[in-house]
């Protein structure tokens, strides 16, 4: 990495948006995204685990178009660990309690047969200034 | 083969007890009859909050939203909606009934949560600047350092009528324009992090899962009063975000985004953290100054105040994490699209971390001017066990009481301290039936005088002696005259204490007197613990004509107070009795009872 | 000056710009009270009873900490400022012990006063005290945190005035104290005995350590023959504890209260003073004419010598290597006295009246202390220990009669009596360096470029061609500047940028010292010093090496300055001391 130019963080920008409509209408190669929420409250809860639990698990259905990265905290404190799942096609989802278990069947069910998981999908908080709030 | 339709039926347990099974049954069955069950999954979920509406439905991916749900809709909302792609209209959440709605460049949201602290919480990897930069990261500093002066951006933060999130509210702008306009080759922006009352974590999670953001809003700062040296001072026991932040800063720094010349300009600007021992009153700003510069962590007399005399006597801007979160967003977005949401006393949104006797515990943002009972009933999902709520303490130790009447008091700052309590940090604590005022009360003094630095007579000598008196209080040793007497130190103490610790100590106590007499004196003249939490003033007892005489009680005690032959009805013997409450716990038949 | 608009309790007034509200008030005869604000300090803000109301608020803000500013408007009585000031004294004295009768701060003591102003007849809260034991572990003050209040000025004092932060406040919340970081004993960490903390604290949890009781034990002891001496700085201010002006100069009526007491003989300081300065001017001379370690540094303030043992030993060379005055009276009257009369040293009770309490600890601060063969000197009483005998006793010290010293060593020049001001040695001194360098005295004695109250005074004398640069410092904490400049120079190996350094501990001087009357301000101070300038004004003698006593001292016992017996009697060594002792 070096010194970033104006030029470059534009390029950055228009890269990165161009990947994610790219996620959006399932044409890139990792199009699956399972992004697991990693803030103090969510390792406590275990999350740490589930997302291994996730790299396994797509290993084992060998599974190379997803990706499994972490965030912060979503927020949803009462059912960490929370994880959101984006698969093309379908809407995104966030769920919570994803112990073992509960990742384990979202790879089975949710990402290869496309349905969605029983008490574990929870709400999305709330809107997305950045990709929908007015400018 | 993806489903056209996702149906998400609302599972938690609020909902569960108004039908929601039956109606995931009556879906799942009206589906199959009318033979989309190939094209639509039924989904049950956990709680969404809006309890007290539910059940609730919402139907993905167009986010339709139906409310008070009958098992009888079901049919209706499938072969209306679902097939006919019609929405069922009577069902709808009617957002005009709702106390405020967030307009914001013609979008309605039914989502109470508005995000702009937490935007990239739980959205980004924030260990990854590229992440940040994709969703507009950097790009507010960049507009400041190419295209703004100091006194456009101070301009822009006063239009955002932006005030300070670590509690005490004071305009953002003046701050900075007061440090900007002393005339010091040397200045210092902070973010105080060090974040100590019990039960926020608000600024955690926003330095966990968004340091960047923190870091970008510092420099802007910067830029804006002419500093070029920062410090993040942070709790030690924060390691997560110590660490978060020291990735990120590493990576700007790679970048060019934070340093000398900063994306090529000449402006420099760099930050250093600083680890407190978690001392909660080192977050008072005048004792994070003693802190950062090696004193003992003790509040200094104000003024001068730290914008003009501050770290090492330089001029210093200090600012709560949250606050710093909603910067590069105003720069961006512009200070009158921030100005638009919340009340005319208080613009933008709040972050509040609800805890207690909650279903939904977590973090929440709002808009400001949103009512106590939007959050603690359509966000938090009410109270756990459908019980009883009896009170909500806002502003952690150092805030108030507020009691079921004032639950559609929009909360602002204003309306807040109207009501003898505060926005503090944004700690928000739900109490039901089962907590005794006096009780939590107690709870809150204590961590206050765990805490007090001991600087200041009225705080050090009058924390202890009203700690002292409610322990008496719960303990039935409370005498009528300690009403009087908690008044008159809690008076002294608001207005003689040098810092807004003592200031604010005795607010639960003031507060719980004025809501709550009635639980005081039961304490006081019956020796009675109306809510059955206080030891001392508690017995528990057998029911005769429910006890079976099943043994599990007598079995369960530590003490073995409970005496009884099989199939009798058993008795606690009071001299032996530890009052842990076991055998109410494992009793099957309720015959165990508190008085 | 600058000046602001104010109103204050509706009456405009005008008030320096800088004045703080507490300040402002007292222009208008309007007290405030409180217990922690000191004018010598820095506003610490601890007490909470200084609160005052501004016009149209209802907020609360401490006049000690709030600076004045133009069209301010601020109430400082009502009911209701009234009441919360009640309560914060009621809620002070829960945790302060009621047995003011045996307190040593009876009568002086601000919490007393300010609770007999409110008319605090009953407890209304709780009572709770500290259980912590005393720290007695130096000869001079002693620490008692059962009756601090937490004020804060001692650690202030002790910090920022001093420099030595030996006091700190340790724990927190109702645990809170004063005492030595680390919960050490005094004695073991930095302290320098200095006493400041004693003569801020406004009650009784730091007090000079009473002797008044041995004093009584040797002059009822017929075998004892008790020789007392009065420091210079004891005249001007011994005055005040019976309702005298300070600077008032009472040196006659404190011989004869000595003499009433039961002293058998009665000494000056000052006729050490013009020793030490015959010792410590010679001295001078030889480093600055034969080539010494430069600058020389004055070592009369035991607190300070101690100071410098521990912060700043490399500078144990540039020292005076003379003793205190205090310390070559007791040699002389336990040698030359002694022997003129007769009198078996050991049947000699030596005692000193200091304003000092680090005088009780310099007395055995190590073996040059011994020089007769004794412990030279046996006692050190303050000037706050000795109005206590005399009020004991039931002298009535303003009807005395203006008595004189003993002779021998008794008479004192002018600039002997300096000794008790800042800048006074450094004068006493130039004068008899001048003469020594030229064989006449100067034009004019007052060396005005060194007098007055600054931390720090640096001017230049001129000696008949040379320059002699001098610089006086006082507050322990200003000594940094100057001494980090000699060292910066000789880091660099350039000249030193000084020749001759004064220091005192107190500010002030020791007219202001650790055990001198209660209440000293700036104010006081000044008046104290003008006392002592004034004594020597009027002396007909204004140099030492004038008084003819000391003349005939040398002539008879000493032989010459720097001779072989004033090396043995007069001067001392130095030693390395750590700062913690564990
Ligand atoms: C006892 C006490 C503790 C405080 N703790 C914090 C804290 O942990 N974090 C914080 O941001 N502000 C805290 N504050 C408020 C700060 O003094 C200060 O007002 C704030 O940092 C200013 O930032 P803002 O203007 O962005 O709110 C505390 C205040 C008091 C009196
Ligand atoms: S109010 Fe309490 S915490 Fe604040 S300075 Fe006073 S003693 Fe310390
Ligand atoms: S010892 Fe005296 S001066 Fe020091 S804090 Fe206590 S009361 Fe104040
Ligand atoms: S200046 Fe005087 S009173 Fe103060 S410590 Fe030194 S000798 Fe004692």
């Amino acid at each position: 990495m070096a010194k970033k130019t104006l030029e470059d963080l534009k390029k950055l920008r228009e890269q990165g948006r161009k990947k994610r409509d790219l996620v959006k209408s399932g044409t890139t190669s990792k199009n699956i995204q399972i992004i697991v929420g990693m803030g103090t409250c969510g390792i406590a809860a275990g999350a740490g685990k589930s997302f291994d639990t996730f790299i396994a698990e797509l290993d084992a259905h060998n599974l190379d178009n997803a990706a499994v990265t972490q965030t912060g905290c979503m927020g949803l404190c009462y059912v960490e660990p929370t994880v959101e799942v984006i698969v093309p096609g379908m809407p995104s989802v966030i769920y919570g309690e994803v112990d073992g278990e509960a990742a384990r069947r979202i790879v089975r069910e949710h990402i290869l047969k496309q349905r969605m998981v029983n008490n574990h999908v929870f709400d999305r908080p709330a809107v997305d200034i950045i990709q929908d709030g007015g400018k | 083969m993806a489903y056209r339709n996702y149906v998400l039926v609302c599972g938690g347990v609020g909902c569960e007890s108004n039908k929601a099974d039956q109606i995931y049954q009556n879906l799942l069955t009206a589906s199959v009859a009318n033979n989309i069950s190939d094209e639509v999954q039924i989904v049950k979920t956990g709680c969404f909050g809006f309890c007290e509406q539910g059940p609730v439905i919402k139907v993905l991916p167009d986010e339709t939203f139906y409310v008070n749900v009958a098992p009888s809709d079901a049919e209706e909302i499938i072969t209306e909606h679902l097939v006919k792609g019609r929405e069922v209209t009577r069902l709808l959440y009617d957002t005009s009934q709702s106390t405020r709605n967030v307009k914001i460049d013609g979008l309605d949201y039914y989502q109470k949560q508005f995000r702009v602290v937490l935007r990239n919480c739980g959205v980004i990897d924030p260990e990854n600047i590229d992440e940040y930069i994709v969703r507009d990261g950097y790009a507010a500093l960049e507009k400041v350092i190419f295209k703004m002066t100091p006194d456009d951006i101070i301009r822009e933060i006063k239009t955002s009528e932006l005030r300070g999130r670590g509690g005490a509210g004071f305009p953002t702008w003046l701050k900075w324009s007061f440090t900007k306009d002393v005339n010091e080759a040397q200045k210092y922006i902070v973010c105080n992090a060090d974040e100590g009352d019990p039960g926020a974590y608000m600024d955690r999670s926003t330095l966990e899962g968004d340091p960047h953001s923190i870091l970008e809003a510092m420099t802007i700062a910067g830029f804006a009063c002419g500093a070029d040296k920062g410090f993040i001072y942070i709790r030690a026991e924060y390691p997560l975000a110590i660490n978060r932040l020291k990735i990120a800063m590493d990576q700007s720094r790679e970048y060019g985004l934070l340093g000398e010349n900063i994306l090529g300009s000449d402006f420099s600007f760099d930050i250093e953290i600083r680890l407190g021992a978690g001392a909660f009153v080192c977050g008072e700003e005048t004792a994070l100054l003693a802190s950062i510069e090696g004193e003992r962590g003790m509040p200094r007399p104000r003024p001068p105040f730290p914008a003009v005399k501050g770290v090492w006597d330089k001029p210093t801007v200090i600012n709560n994490v949250e606050t710093w979160a909603n910067v590069p967003v105003i720069i961006l977005k512009g200070g009158e699209w921030f100005s638009k949401i919340g009340t005319a006393d208080s613009k933008g949104t709040k972050v509040f971390a609800l805890t207690g006797r909650i279903r939904n515990s977590g973090l929440v943002e709002v808009p400001m001017g949103t009512t106590l009972r939007e959050i603690i009933y359509d966000i938090g999902g009410g109270i756990a066990d459908n019980k009883e709520f009896k009170a909500v303490q806002t502003g952690g130790p150092s805030g108030g009481v507020i009691t079921k009447d004032f639950l559609d008091t929009p909360i602002d700052y204003g309306s807040l301290t109207a009501l003898g309590s505060m926005m503090g940090s944004g700690g928000m604590i739900i109490m039901d039936e089962d907590d005794c005022i006096v009780d939590v009360t107690k709870f809150y003094l204590g961590f206050s005088v765990e805490e007090s630095c001991g600087k200041c007579s009225p705080c050090r000598i009058g924390g202890r002696t009203l700690y002292n008196i409610l322990d008496r209080i719960t303990k039935g040793e409370g005498e009528l005259a300690d009403l009087r007497k908690m008044q008159e130190i809690g008076e002294a103490m608001k207005k003689a204490s040098l810092c807004g610790l003592g200031q604010t100590a005795p607010n639960p106590i003031l507060s719980t007197i004025k809501y709550f007499e009635k639980e005081y004196l039961a304490h006081i003249k019956d020796g009675r613990c109306p809510a059955g939490t206080c030891k001392d003033l508690i017995s528990y007892h057998i029911l005769a004509d429910k006890c079976i005489g099943c043994t599990a009680c007598a079995r369960k005690c530590p003490t073995a107070a409970i005496s009884g032959e099989r199939r009798q009805v058993h008795r606690i013997d009071p001299e032996l009795c530890i009052k842990c409450g076991v055998c109410m716990e494992v009793c099957k038949f309720d015959a165990v009872f508190v008085r | 000056m600058e000046t602001v608009n104010i109103k204050i309790n509706g009456q405009p007034v005008q008030v320096p710009a800088d004045y703080n509200v507490l300040q402002a008030a007292k222009r208008m005869n309007i007290n405030i009270p409180n217990l922690c604000y000191h004018p010598d300090l820095p506003a610490w803000a601890a007490c909470g009873i200084c609160v005052v109301k501004m016009e149209n608020s209802p907020k609360m803000v401490r006049a000690c900490a709030t600076p004045v500013s133009e069209g301010m408007g601020i109430i400082t009585h009502d009911p209701e400022l009234h009441a919360i000031r009640k309560t914060v004294i009621e809620l002070i004295l829960s945790t302060h012990p009621d047995d003011c009768l045996k307190c040593g701060r009876n009568g002086s003591c601000e919490l007393q006063k300010l609770a007999a102003d409110y008319g605090i007849r009953e407890q209304p809260y709780e009572i709770r005290l500290q259980d912590i034991p005393r720290d007695e572990s130096t000869p001079s003050i002693i620490l008692n945190p059962e009756k601090c209040i937490k004020c804060g000025r001692c650690a202030q004092v002790c910090q920022k005035l001093q420099g030595v932060w030996a006091l700190e406040f340790v724990g927190r919340g109702d645990e809170t104290r004063i005492a030595p970081a680390a919960n050490l004993s005094l004695d073991d960490s930095p302290c320098i005995k200095c006493g400041q903390c004693s003569a801020h604290c406004p009650v009784g949890a730091i007090f000079e350590r009473d002797e008044t009781e041995m004093f009584l034990n040797a002059v009822n002891d017929p075998e004892k023959h008790v020789v007392a001496q009065i420091a210079p700085a004891v005249r001007v201010a011994i005055g005040e504890a019976f309702e005298m002006e300070p600077g008032t100069i009472c040196t006659g009526q404190t011989y004869a209260a000595l003499r009433r007491l039961g002293v058998d003989t009665v000494f000056d300081t000052n006729f050490a003073a013009d020793l030490t300065i015959m010792e410590e001017a010679s001295e001078f001379v030889i480093r600055l004419t034969k080539g010494g370690e430069l600058p020389q540094i004055t070592s009369c303030c035991p607190a300070w010598t101690d100071y410098m043992e521990k912060f700043y030993t490399d500078m144990i060379p540039n020292f005076s290597t003379a003793k205190s005055p205090m310390m070559m009276q007791g040699a002389m009257t336990k040698t030359y006295y002694a022997e003129k009369n007769g009198i078996d040293p050991k049947n000699i009770y030596s005692v000193a009246i200091m304003p000092c309490t680090a005088k009780k600890f310099e007395i055995t601060r190590d073996e040059n202390m011994f020089s007769s063969g004794h412990q030279d000197m046996d006692l050190v009483l303050t000037t706050r220990e000795l109005s206590r005998l005399i009020k004991a006793n039931g002298i009535d010290f303003m009807s005395l009669p203006e008595e004189e010293a003993d002779s021998l060593i008794g008479a004192y020049s002018g600039a002997g009596t300096l000794f008790g001001n800042t800048g006074g040695v450094m004068e006493a001194a130039l004068r008899t360096a001048y003469n020594l360098v030229t064989g006449e005295n100067m034009e004019d004695v007052n060396v005005h470029v060194i007098r007055g109250m600054d931390g720090i005074r640096k001017g230049e004398v001129d000696i008949k061609g040379t320059k002699v640069k001098v610089a006086v410092a006082h507050g322990m904490a200003n000594v940094s500047e100057i001494l980090e400049e000699v060292r910066e120079a000789r880091k660099n190996n350039e000249e030193p940028p000084y020749h001759f350094i004064e220091v005192m501990a107190c500010r002030g001087g020791c007219i202001a010292g650790g055990g001198q009357p209660y209440s000293t301000t700036d104010n006081i101070r000044d008046k104290r010093i003008a006392g002592l300038y004034k004594d020597d004004a009027m002396s007909v003698v204004r140099c030492s090496h004038d008084n003819p006593e000391i003349k005939y001292i040398y002539q008879d016992f000493l032989d010459k300055p720097l001779s072989e017996k004033s090396h043995h009697l007069l001067h001392t060594t130095y030693q390395y001391r750590p700062i913690y002792k564990k």
